[in-house]
């Protein structure tokens, strides 16, 4: 069915044919418009609420968690292995195991997304709390504050940054993982690349655009996010030679993704 | 609601299969059947050796490429940046749009497939030799300069070996994620276990064993790279003995 892509077709017509596609629109074969500013701004929309609902609702829940078990120094076997674990379940698998166990539709979806989107923040809160040098936190009890203090004062702030590596992490994953979301019935920009019978080629490539540069997006708004959060003092060049080097399952985990 | 033509796959009745025929009241009953798996495991070989192979062979020319671009930088500092950051994108992309941008240029099936997943290895690989040969103390280099090794010698005895525990460490999170991401080469026509679990996505027992075959060809390749690391370094294991 794609033979026609090879070379004897100059590859520059489907690539204006699909910006074609994004701009204007068209209309299918049975002469419904298809494309264009109208329905990319719904498919956006779907994608969007879906994939940020999903990374509150994993945040809401992942960094609390890793909060308090790094501020005791506990569980970290659970942190690790969450991530470790969740990057060995392909998403195409998770989403068809909450399809066929649970059904179709938004909720269903977001779930499979927020198990997908918590592992990345455990281990980054986690992560960022425990590597917090523990003479600043003695230093803190003997000026008299309480634990939650010290959770809220000192440590949240010293392992900003990290977390919010998690949430990058995570937020690209969900933006990516959104894509295969209407094999679940949930219609997000995906459909423009999963449904090609009813978009054509022209769809499909101009899909693909979009959801590329949505992902891009996201990864340097989170970027830039990380960057704010980042203390003054930790910013400097040479910091990671400073530290003592994370052990191999920490420093891999923050880069591991298993997203469309 | 929607003024627009959707896809709705779902809705289409794509995924249906009727499985009426292929007996027993536990698949008709969309249950988990040990039967129905035991009866047609066979026809997830095929796929589960494409899996394996779109695995392997995006992880070794990943890493061929990430070694190299490694070991240049070695040399020249200032290409990290651009490097990381170059991959960095790459990596950001979407997988299934990877492979219909891809599609104007490599057309549809196995290469395609490849080429999106060595992009997203780059990252993960790169990264992961720089952080071990970044990891190695100076003082140890000192030391190799100081009894007479060549740069080359350097690298290879004395900065490479050090720099294992790392690479590997790389390797593994490499091959895990490009397991999880060829669920979606069928997508670019490049087989592997994706397209059973797409075949039938409503019906629990594929869902199931489709799942439990690519987690465990990912634990597979760990375990083997595990292993490779341990020949590899046997001053580790005295270490910890």
């Amino acid at each position: 069915m794609m033979s026609h892509f090879a070379l004897p077709l100059p590859s520059g017509t489907l690539i204006v044919d699909a910006l074609d596609f994004i701009v204007h629109g068209r209309l299918s074969t049975d002469g419904t418009p298809i494309g264009g500013p109208g329905q990319l701004w719904e498919f956006g929309r779907v994608h969007l609420e879906l994939a940020f609902g999903a990374l509150l609702v994993a945040s809401l829940i992942a960094v609390p968690l890793g909060l308090v078990l790094g501020h005791y120094r506990k569980g970290e076997v659970v942190a690790i292995a969450a991530s470790n674990v969740g990057r060995a379940v392909p998403s195409l698998a998770l989403i068809a195991l909450f399809v066929a166990f649970l059904g179709t539709g938004f909720l269903n979806v977001g779930l499979a997304l927020v198990l997908l989107a918590i592992p990345p923040i455990l281990t980054g809160t986690y992560v960022g709390v425990a590597a917090v040098d523990r003479e600043i936190v003695d230093a803190a009890r003997g000026q008299g504050l309480t634990e939650f203090q010290i959770v809220r004062q000192v440590e949240l702030p010293l392992a900003l940054a990290s977390v919010f590596g998690g949430l990058r992490t995570s937020a690209v994953n969900v933006v990516a993982t959104a894509t295969i979301a209407p094999l679940a019935g949930v219609l997000t920009l995906g459909d423009l690349i999963i449904s090609s019978s009813v978009y054509g080629d022209a769809g499909r490539l101009g899909g693909s655009i979009v959801v590329a540069l949505l992902a891009v997006l996201t990864e340097l708004g989170f970027a830039a996010a990380q960057r704010a959060a980042t203390p003054k003092g930790l910013r400097s060049s040479h910091r990671s030679r400073r530290r003592s080097p994370a052990p191999p399952v920490l420093t891999s985990t923050t880069t591991s993704r298993s997203t469309p | 609601m929607s003024t627009f033509a959707t896809g709705a796959v779902l809705a289409q009745g794509d995924f249906y299969t009727d499985r009426s025929a292929s007996g027993g009241s536990c698949v008709s009953a969309n249950g988990f059947c040990p039967g129905w798996i035991a009866d047609n495991f066979d026809q997830y070989l095929v796929p589960l050796r494409q899996h394996a192979l779109l695995t392997i062979t995006a992880v070794a020319i990943g890493f061929a490429i990430a070694f190299s671009l490694a070991l240049i930088s070695e040399r020249r500092r200032w290409l990290v940046g651009p490097i990381t950051q170059l991959s960095g994108i790459l990596y950001t992309v979407p997988t299934l749009a990877a492979f219909f941008l891809l599609l104007p240029v490599t057309g549809r099936g196995f290469v395609t497939a490849e080429v999106a997943l060595v992009a997203y290895t780059l990252l993960i690989l790169f990264r992961g030799v720089r952080t071990g040969l970044d990891g190695v103390p100076p003082e140890t280099v000192d030391a190799a300069r100081g009894v007479g090794l060549t740069e080359r010698q350097l690298m290879w005895q004395v900065k490479l070996p050090l720099a294992l525990p790392q690479i590997v460490a790389a390797l593994r999170v490499a091959s895990s994620t490009t397991v999880g991401l060829a669920t979606l080469a069928f997508f670019a026509g490049g087989g592997g276990l994706g397209g059973k679990i797409y075949a039938d996505l409503t019906f629990k027992s594929n869902v199931v064993l489709a799942g439990l075959l690519c987690v465990l060809l990912a634990a597979a390749i760990e375990i083997v790279l595990v292993l490779v690391q341990r020949r590899l370094t046997p001053w580790m294991r005295a270490v910890q003995g």
